[in-house]
């Protein structure tokens, strides 16, 4: 009895110490920890999202993705490139001054060969300095998106980097660490006060920051603190450990609502879950019919009407997602209300088309799907095996973690597979040069259309906006008459807070403090 | 005595030569770091590249001779996933863990041994019946479900301790240490009472066994008939034998908590090895698992020869049979 007493008045005690403080605290969680404070070395999505509080780029994009000047003021296109004009009195966190150098600077570092970045920076061939505040960006002929390519480079002070040994991300084969790894000097409105990888990294307001007063946010400090397992997650936010969490697991969402205090925010995200069907190869490898069955449009077809993706979005789902006919989710440049609609839902129907194509009892194939890496992704596909056999289809579903997943799909050693994609570009391109096109990285469909891979070469270089976006148009015009892929939802983001803190949901799930609001 | 030790050494290297070739064949069915150390972005030439550099593609013995030489030599690599030597990893989260065992360790053999000397007196009583079916939740259940209640009860329903991490974090020299303020006590208690339940309950049990069997001997017998004290008799005397086989099981576990507190610093997001090593499989962060595998066998082989060497100091049966 004393010792309750004596931990209820220690813990009484030490809430009343930290409210007493005016600052604004925001503690958040989510599952994975940045991987290093080194902006170029990793990309990946909380490594993003943290380096992105601490650095910052030329252009950014707000809580509803619209691009908006960050470190550049205002850019405009030319023929070989891009002229930017950079924003005046900005300094880094140890007080140096960013100028034109450091952008040349933090581009070829970008391009290194060991920073993980080399791709997205590829596009800009190199940086002529106009004057200390204007650079062009130069690239190889017209490049009509470049800006929206550019999002995720940051950018670092030469004079630091030189002074701290870090003039080149990380090698993967390096003996020691590098001082980037752990440290950090950017122009963002958050400095870094203390790091401790998959423990706890502190944040706190710069107040040197260009932007100081001209965004909502007043968070002065942030504690992030990552907590791997769902559960444990949940009930950090439920006992008032944590002010918000970016991931809770769907099922516990009712929880979050009905809680006293806490409430939960959703939003279509920029990311499309699809069923992959290798079309390329001659002899399925997990049938047992002879030849490729997914060769004849009429069985991809087949299989899109089977998967009735309405009652997945309700009974899987619990309606968090939206069905859709097509591999990539409205916000990206090229999707239409038109494509967006689904095949639909007919099993009669897809029956009939695979007796005409020669299937009249079906055939058996393996699915192979991930288990921890999209929403609920092994039971979608749980459930698309059902809805399969009603058809016909025998499926035997292979569900395993992503690690053991993805190389299937880039070794192409999968007939049938789940792949979910998003776009940080929001443009088509994006889409086509990975998934659609003959050669793209992760197009294990073996789906190969000259017209298609003609228009994803074309468009990198058209800067007539309307041609431009014709042509995308009947890319996915073709795509969606040869149905290379079985497209089932876009998926939907929800992150739960408590009431004391106001954060705008972002469909890309990124946390962006500056536009947090604490009560 | 020289011979004996040397025989042992000579069979722990040969367990720890086994052990890593072992883990190293294994490293071939964890999937694709590359993978999780480029964005999805990385054009497959890259990823042919890297897979070069990191020397991926080299042939199986060609790979293991490197992995054996490097260990050798005390270099374990940079992690795929956090771009830092791996022994400095290891040696940071080491006092996490160990700390979490030790506390542990501690709540189970006071509780136990207390538990297991009461129930072994008060045979009949009904506290004894309660605690004895109770402990059975301590071996049956696993360890994350006890681990995910006492966090719904004590965390969010009561709000009296955290319901996660590891906080009060102080540094002597070297050690991170977190057991020298209320803070650090607040945090460490649910992990480790999660991690003692299964230790408890067999020294609970253990103690009363050999309690009970302690108590129909005959020197038990004389002692009452001298006219000692019932506490005397039950500490002093009848205690002290009890506590031979329950040194030996807490020696021979206290390896396998500090290798297996995994479960509980995964619910806990306690920041120890056990922790990192399950990151490192998620992740497929092949140094760390290689590290973690080696340090792991290290870990028992070494704690079963100082076993062996107090057996053999302490048993002259051992002894004079060699």
């Amino acid at each position: 009895m004393k010792f309750t007493k004596l931990m209820t008045v220690s813990a009484l005690a030490m809430s009343v110490a930290t409210s007493s403080m005016a600052e604004n605290i925001l503690r958040w969680t989510s599952q994975g920890d940045a991987l290093t404070m080194d902006p170029h070395s990793q990309n990946e999505g909380p490594t993003i999202a943290m380096n992105g509080q601490i650095y910052e780029s030329l252009v950014t994009r707000d809580a509803n993705l619209d691009l908006q000047p960050e470190l550049a003021e205002s850019w405009t296109a030319g023929s070989d490139g891009w002229t930017f004009i950079l924003r005046r009195n900005v300094k880094f966190h140890d007080g140096a001054d960013f100028t034109a150098e450091d952008v040349v600077f933090s581009f070829e570092r970008a391009k290194h060969e060991a920073s993980d970045y080399k791709e997205q920076a590829k596009n800009v061939v190199s940086v002529e300095v106009i004057d200390d505040y204007t650079v062009k960006l130069v690239t190889n002929g017209p490049n009509p998106i470049l800006p929206n390519q550019l999002t995720s480079i940051y950018m670092m002070d030469k004079n630091w980097a030189e002074a701290n040994n870090v003039v080149a991300p990380q090698d993967f084969k390096a003996e020691q660490e590098t001082f980037a790894v752990r440290n950090a000097n950017g122009t963002g409105p958050f400095i870094l006060k203390s790091r401790a990888p998959d423990e706890m990294t502190v944040l706190t307001k710069n107040d040197n920051w260009w932007g100081a007063g001209k965004f909502p946010g007043n968070v002065d400090t942030i504690e992030y603190r990552p907590i791997t397992n769902a559960a444990t997650r949940v009930a950090a936010l439920l006992s008032g450990e944590v002010d918000f969490v970016l991931d809770p697991p769907l099922q516990d969402l009712k929880r979050i609502q009905a809680a006293e205090g806490l409430g939960t925010k959703t939003v279509a995200q920029i990311r499309s879950i699809f069923f992959g069907m290798d079309q390329g190869i001659d002899q399925l490898r997990s049938s047992n019919v002879t030849g490729n069955p997914f060769k004849d449009v009429r069985v991809r077809e087949a299989f899109n009407l089977a998967i009735d993706k309405v009652a997945i979005q309700r009974v899987v789902m619990e309606g968090l997602s939206f069905p859709t006919g097509i591999i990539t989710p409205p916000g990206v440049l090229g999707n239409t209300p038109a494509l967006d609609e689904s095949y639909g839902y007919d099993v009669d129907r897809a029956k009939n088309l695979l007796s005409d194509a020669g299937y009249p009892n079906g055939f058996s194939i393996q699915l192979d799907c991930p288990n921890n890496r999209y929403n609920n992704d092994e039971k979608i596909c749980q459930a698309a095996v059902a809805m399969l056999a009603k058809i016909g289809i025998d499926v035997k579903l292979d569900a395993i973690p992503k690690a053991q997943h993805f190389p299937k799909i880039q070794k192409r050693e999968t007939d049938f597979y789940m792949l979910g994609w998003g776009v940080p570009t929001l443009d088509s391109h994006y889409v086509f040069s990975y998934l659609l096109a003959s050669e793209g990285s992760w197009n294990a469909t073996g789906y190969k259309n000259e017209r298609v891979d003609e228009i994803t070469a074309a468009i990198t270089s058209e800067i007539d906006i309307e041609k431009r976006t014709k042509m995308i148009d009947e890319a996915w015009q073709l795509v969606k008459a040869e149905i290379p892929y079985l497209p089932v939802h876009h998926q939907v983001l929800a992150w739960g807070m408590s009431d004391k803190v106001d954060i705008p949901i972002a469909a890309d799930d990124a946390f962006r403090p500056r536009y947090a609001v604490m009560k | 005595m020289f011979s004996f030790i040397l025989r042992r050494f000579l069979q722990s290297a040969m367990v720890m030569a086994i052990v890593s070739a072992v883990s190293f064949s294994l490293f071939n069915f964890v999937g694709d770091p590359v993978n999780n150390m480029v964005g999805q972005d990385a054009t497959r030439e890259q990823r042919i590249e890297i897979r070069q550099q990191l020397g991926l593609d080299d042939p199986i013995t060609t790979q293991y001779t490197r992995f054996i030489g490097n260990i050798l030599h005390g270099e374990f690599g940079l992690s795929y996933r956090i771009k830092r030597p791996v022994d400095q990893l290891i040696l940071e989260r080491l006092p996490a863990t160990l700390e979490l065992v030790f506390v542990s360790a501690l709540i189970a053999l006071i509780v136990g041994i207390t538990l297991g000397v009461y129930t072994g007196i008060r045979r009949n009583s009904v506290i004894s019946k309660a605690v004895l079916s109770v402990s059975l939740i301590g071996v049956s259940l696993p360890t994350f479900i006890i681990g995910i209640t006492l966090i719904y009860i004590f965390a969010v329903h009561l709000r009296w301790l955290p319901s996660s991490g590891r906080s009060g974090t102080i540094m002597l020299g070297p050690w991170k240490t977190s057991l020298m303020s209320v803070d650090g006590w607040r945090a460490i208690l649910l992990p480790a009472i999660t991690l003692s339940l299964f230790q408890l309950t067999l020294i609970l049990r253990l103690v009363r066994a050999e309690m009970l069997e302690v108590m129909q001997t005959d020197f038990i017998k004389f002692a009452r008939a001298r006219g000692l004290s019932e506490k005397a008799i039950n500490f002093r005397h009848a205690l002290r034998n009890t506590l031979v086989p329950v040194i030996t099981i807490i020696g021979l576990n206290v390896g396998g908590l500090i290798a297996f507190s995994v479960i509980t610093e995964t619910v806990f997001q306690w920041p120890g090895t056990g922790l990192m090593f399950i990151q490192a499989v998620d992740f497929v962060d092949v140094p760390i698992m290689a590290a973690y595998l080696v340090f792991v066998a290290l870990l028992f082989v070494i704690i079963n020869l100082i076993v062996d060497i107090l057996y053999f100091i302490v048993d002259p049966r051992i002894r004079l049979g060699d």
